[in-house]
């Protein structure tokens, strides 16, 4: 039991660098493709677009993908889950409103 | 490395004496970091549960209303949040390291990349208070229900896109000022010399602070630019 501190795993800068060239291709595709007509896939495809790039934020730039405590994916997955909370049973009011 | 754990542990004037080692006082913080970005969650959640709302009602005067915010001061924002993201993840590993000179460095990049969003963030605001699209006594879209003829506009729910747009880019950029903030507290210290490879906490804590006001743009900018930009029939 002589171990000294444990330190967090270190990510390579390389890995990092790649990650912002995906954030920021991503960010372009995302601009781009709202011009184009796509119904109401527009929508659909900002959203997986944004969700995919918090993703990576969230994996990687915040080591949530590395870290030792496990802890931090159960309150994460929560809020989440909160926020779903929220917005459903939201709209499921507002959208069933008849509106006067 | 041959002395007894707590040897070691006393050593450390960083080390508070209720937690019994350094890793379980750094993983404490960045467990308490994560459970107020939680809340931060909820908190931004409440404006996100009223634009989906008034979405859902008054689309047309958001899709118009989005028509009308300048796309490309947008688009280079979230490339400008996007490069402070990476230089502030950049900055951890520098602490994680022990490089307190490239710690400094990328502390510094990251803040001016701060305020370069508040600029242009600022530049925006002005455009659209030029325009009159500020709510208020002088709101007027009148510019906007000429450009969409083919758009029934209704000057009243406008305003309420308006508000939402202000109430949360407001928010974020409270947000983006408060990070400057912690972020020069960090550089300070960084300076000084506090930070090591055996306690870089704060740098970490507050790093992910950045990111999380990082996400919430990362969704804003859809949300608010991208309502609706295909060509009109």
């Amino acid at each position: 039991m002589s171990e000294h501190i444990k330190s967090e795993h270190v990510m390579s800068s390389k890995m990092y660098y790649g990650i912002w060239a995906a954030l920021m291709c991503l960010t372009v595709v995302t601009a781009a493709v709202s011009f184009v007509d796509l119904g109401p896939l527009n929508t659909i495809v900002a959203l997986v677009i944004a969700t995919f790039k918090a993703l990576l934020v969230v994996l990687f730039f915040m080591h949530v993908k590395y870290t030792s405590e496990k802890m931090t994916k159960a309150v994460i997955v929560s809020a989440i889950f909160w926020l779903f909370i929220l917005l459903a049973l939201s709209l499921a009011d507002y959208t069933t409103r008849l509106l006067s | 490395m041959s002395d007894s754990p707590g040897a070691v542990e006393t050593q450390k004037p960083e080390l508070l004496h209720h937690f019994s080692s350094a890793e379980q006082q750094r993983d404490a913080s960045t467990f308490g970091m994560w459970l107020f970005l939680a809340t931060e969650i909820m908190f931004f959640g409440g404006m996100f549960c009223a634009y989906l709302i008034y979405r859902y009602w008054y689309y047309n005067e958001f899709a118009a209303g989005s028509r009308s915010i300048n796309i490309w001061l947008g688009t280079i924002n979230t490339a400008v949040l996007i490069c402070s993201s990476l230089t502030v993840a950049l900055g951890v590993r520098a602490a994680q390291m022990g490089k307190r000179k490239l710690l400094v460095t990328l502390l510094l990049i990251t803040m001016v990349f701060g305020v370069a969003f508040l600029g242009i963030k600022g530049v925006e605001w002005y455009q659209k208070f030029e325009e009159h699209h500020i709510p208020g006594n002088s709101f007027n879209v009148d510019d906007i229900i000429h450009d969409y003829p083919q758009i029934h506009i209704d000057p009243q729910h406008e305003q309420i896109f308006f508000s939402l747009y202000f109430a949360m880019t407001g928010l974020h950029a409270l947000h983006m000022v408060i990070g400057l903030g912690i972020f020069t507290f960090l550089t300070y210290k960084a300076w000084k010399g506090v930070y090591s490879p055996s306690y870089y906490t704060p740098v970490e804590v507050g790093g992910l602070y950045w990111h999380f006001v990082d996400i919430v743009w990362i969704y804003l900018f859809p949300l608010l630019y991208l309502i609706d930009r295909k060509p009109l029939r």
